[in-house]
């Protein structure tokens, strides 16, 4: 394995945006301390919420289950740390919709003890089946920022043919280096990672792909890939242009296949996983730990000390940044993620969850423009990654216009801020989307759940007038044998019936 | 530790509407020194005219809709469309044809629409065709080019103030004395009086493509267009779509019967062609927003311009041809949208 190959699709639009990535990779990954509690939030992906099976007073080891899947799409939850279960309950945390969710938080004990395990972590013996099985019992969700739980990705993408598993190095938005620090640190782990998944999906080409920007992160990958010496794995080399680490704009560029719209990259053969999920497959899988730890960025004009950590899941996120070396003058704004699609969070009690990858503290612009009226000059449309017309999309989101919202493929829409960075009249274009989103979201729901009330109302209509006719019929019926009877019939149900009014 | 919240994106553009403008403004200054030099200071005076009655109009119209005046005036986009008039008419012009067409711009075509973002018609376009209908006359007064050896009155700075504010001339002169029809009239008059293009070209007006001084103004407009497009204000697609639909029926022509054809290089550098191409044609708000669109609507604008110039009544055509692809620009944008990724019904390439 010796130089990387470069990409071989194009990207539409996109931006070349400044990296603020050197400050948090000068030094290598430390290890945040056991906190004194962990908050653990039992939705921490994209599905419902996880069952509790632990009560407060309970006493938990490392790894142990907390919360199992149920629903659709779900993950489970395992303690990160010993200690003991003190409440389940709801706490602020940094999710996309609401600011509080149930969590359960663990009282540490300190002494990080480990559930005892018997695997053996020789996964090749295992059927593809029973590897999946156990890649979902692992916790294991996407770790780029999506959090969709790996297991079921992997067994919806079974029932498409997969060509390629795509391994996601590309970390493009601004400030974040989790994964370049990672691959750099950890690459054996990642490109072992990789071989679970190929052997799980019985597939036998993963492209690893990783920025052109990131020269130690892929010397690192091309010196494990030397040592390994597994033909299936190939290095890829892509610009950095942000957002080409976005899952369909990666296929678009490494295959050049078009994602198609609402669909997966499965349908067009690929399967694209984030290299922080392969190590932590490898970790749960060949390791036997679940997924209860990950390494997020802490950066920002706002720290005092950017660096790149590993913390455990539930950890809030003022220990971390306690940790690195507190907060620097003008920690105005919070952000859980990136500068461009992260999350502004108006507290630091929240915990660090399966999804954050950065913890962005920077201040507060001097001057943020005015917004002013959209003059059509087509900038936002020319670095939209998906062809998007942010513009009229814009115009249709004020008027609230549903139709032209479906037309003009709102959906579409990956919201990764583009149009918002060229806009001379400084619109929140991205941000009038989401709402634009939720709002068509909410009509959907709105749709779904009158069409229920329908459904039910008619079946209810419709049951009371079956019933309504067996009654006429049954009446019918008493009517037409009373007219058959004769004269000492008559007498003999009256005196039934004088008997048995006479009992009550 | 409490925080402010914000949504994301963290940045916001480096770039801002009252920058553009200004630069825009800025690309124009080579060549209104260009204007002043050939053609004396009126332009000066039209251009504080037209930036009084902008400005003035501007505030009064954001006052009677209600709104900040401040808000409009300091995006400085009304003061673009006032120099853009101003580019437009002849150096002598009196006050009241200027203040007019700026007024029209500004409070008809720019605010009666619903201000910048929301105007169909190019305002400085709107308004010029409004008095180029209302005071023909006055917007033939071109004075001839300062080009030395023209038989040429030219009048002092006084002179010229004096016309700007009262219209009248110094008594000892007549219109006759001082102006001249533009190459362009002169190229149409001249093929209506069955003369040849090398004949008209013969006319001490008629410069090495153009009109001399007007194909100097023309340099130096182009000067200003490119570094717009070096600063990517504007895109390039407009310009090279005006000039091909405007030069390609013009070559076609031309190289059919040169006698009665003037060449490419005469339309390219008489009249607005060049202002229209990087200036009026680029105005984003009136214009359509995709490639796409962007080359068919500027293609539109310079056919247009060729076919008023050679069988319309007008010599020039610039402010009709963008005024009726203006109207266009709603069926362009429709037909014109790219393809968004991921809608395609191949997938792409395997």
């Amino acid at each position: 394995m010796s130089a990387p190959t470069y990409d071989l699709g194009k990207l539409h639009g996109g931006l070349r945006l400044p990296g603020h990535k050197a400050a948090s990779t000068a030094e290598a990954i430390r290890d945040v301390p056991i906190p004194a509690q962990l908050i653990l939030p039992i939705t921490q992906h994209v599905g419902d919420p996880a069952q509790p099976v632990v009560a407060a007073g309970e006493r938990v080891l490392k790894g142990q289950l907390l919360a199992r899947p149920e629903g659709a799409l779900g993950a489970p939850v395992h303690a990160s740390s010993s200690g003991n279960v003190v409440a389940v309950e709801p706490r602020p945390v940094s999710r996309r919709y609401g600011d509080h969710a149930p969590c359960i938080i663990i009282e540490c004990d300190g002494e990080d003890q480990p559930l005892h395990t018997t695997a053996d972590g020789n996964y090749l013996e295992l059927e593809p089946e029973a590897l999946l099985a156990k890649i979902l019992d692992g916790g294991i969700v996407g770790l780029g920022g999506a959090v969709f739980p790996t297991a079921q990705k992997l067994m919806q993408a079974r029932s498409c043919k997969i060509e390629h598993l795509i391994l996601n190095g590309v970390e493009c938005e601004p400030y974040i280096s989790c994964d370049d620090m990672l691959m750099r640190e950890r690459a054996m782990q990642v490109l072992s990672g990789a071989q679970v998944l190929m052997h799980a999906m019985q597939i036998e080409s993963c492209f690893v792909v990783v920025e052109s920007d990131k020269p130690a992160a892929l010397a690192s990958l091309a010196e494990a890939m030397s040592a390994l010496d597994d033909a299936r794995l190939v290095l890829k080399q892509v610009p950095t242009i942000y957002p080409s680490g976005g899952e369909d704009q990666l296929v678009q560029l490494v295959t050049n296949r078009e994602v198609p719209s609402e669909g997966l990259p499965s349908d067009v053969g690929c399967l694209v996983q984030n290299v922080g999920t392969a190590a932590a497959i490898h970790d749960w899988i060949i390791g036997h730990e679940p997924l209860i730890s990950r390494v997020t960025t802490v950066a920002g004009e706002g720290i005092a000390r950017p660096m790149n950590v590993r913390a455990r899941i539930g950890t809030t996120i003022a220990d971390i940044v306690a940790f690195t070396g507190g907060y620097a003058e003008h920690a105005d704004h919070l952000f859980i993620g990136g500068p461009m699609t992260g999350k502004s969070v108006s507290t630091d009690r929240v915990p660090l969850v399966k999804a954050t990858n950065s913890i962005l503290v920077v201040r507060k612009t001097s001057f943020t423009g005015r917004e002013l009226a959209c003059i059509r000059c087509g900038d936002c449309a020319a670095v939209c990654p998906v062809q998007l017309l942010p513009q009229q999309l814009y115009w249709h989101a004020r008027a609230d216009n549903e139709n032209r919202l479906r037309d003009f493929n709102l959906v579409d829409c990956i919201e990764c801020g583009c149009c918002d960075l060229v806009c001379p009249s400084h619109i929140p274009l991205t941000a009038n989307f989401r709402v634009a989103k939720g709002r068509i979201q909410e009509l959907a729901d709105e749709k779904a759940r009158a069409a229920r009330a329908r459904t039910r109302f008619e079946a209810r209509k419709s049951r009371m007038d079956s019933e309504q006719q067996q009654r006429e019929e049954a009446l019918a019926r008493q009517i037409a044998t009373a007219k058959q009877a004769g004269p000492a019939d008559i007498t003999k149900i009256l005196e039934r019936r004088k008997h048995k009014s006479e009992d009550d | 530790m409490e925080f402010a919240r914000r949504s994301s994106p963290y940045w916001s553009a480096r770039v801002a509407v009252p920058s553009i403008m200004l630069q825009v403004l800025g690309a124009l200054v080579p060549a209104a020194i260009a204007h002043v030099w050939f053609f004396g200071p009126g332009f000066i005076f039209n251009v504080l005219v037209a930036a009084i009655f902008a400005i003035g109009g501007e505030y009064l119209v954001m006052r009677a809709r209600k709104r900040p005046p401040e808000a409009a005036l300091s995006d400085y986009s009304a003061l673009v469309a006032a120099v853009l008039l101003v580019f437009a008419l002849p150096s002598l012009t009196p006050w009241w044809v200027t203040a007019s067409g700026t007024l029209f711009a500004i409070v008809v075509a720019k605010h009666l629409y619903g201000g910048l973002g929301f105007n169909i018609f190019n305002p400085a376009m709107a308004g010029y065709v409004v008095i180029l209908i209302a005071f023909p006359m006055h917007l033939n007064l071109w004075t001839a080019p300062r080009m030395g050896d023209i038989d040429y009155q030219y009048l002092t700075v006084l002179q010229t103030l004096t016309f700007t504010l009262t219209g009248s001339l110094p008594d000892a002169l007549g219109f006759d004395a001082i102006s001249r029809a533009t190459p362009l009239d002169v190229m149409k008059s001249g093929l209506n009086g069955m003369q040849t293009v090398t004949e008209i070209r013969a006319n001490p007006i008629m410069g090495d493509f153009g009109g001399r001084g007007w194909e100097w103004i023309g340099n130096f407009l182009a000067i200003g267009g490119f570094w717009l497009l070096i600063k990517k204000i504007i895109r390039w697609h407009i310009p090279v779509a005006v000039g091909v639909g405007l030069l390609a029926p013009a070559t076609i022509l031309y190289l059919v019967d040169p006698g009665s054809q003037p060449s490419p290089g005469f339309h390219l550098f008489s009249g607005a062609t060049i202002l229209c191409a990087f200036f009026i044609a680029t105005d984003p708000v009136s214009g359509a927003t995709s490639p796409k669109g962007r080359l068919v609507f500027g293609f539109g604008i310079g056919l247009l311009i060729y076919c008023i110039r050679t069988w319309g009544s007008y010599a020039d055509g610039v402010a009709f041809a963008v005024l009726i692809m203006n109207m266009a620009v709603p069926a362009i944008d429709l037909v014109t949208r790219p393809p968004v990724v991921g809608h395609s019904k191949s997938g792409g390439e395997p």
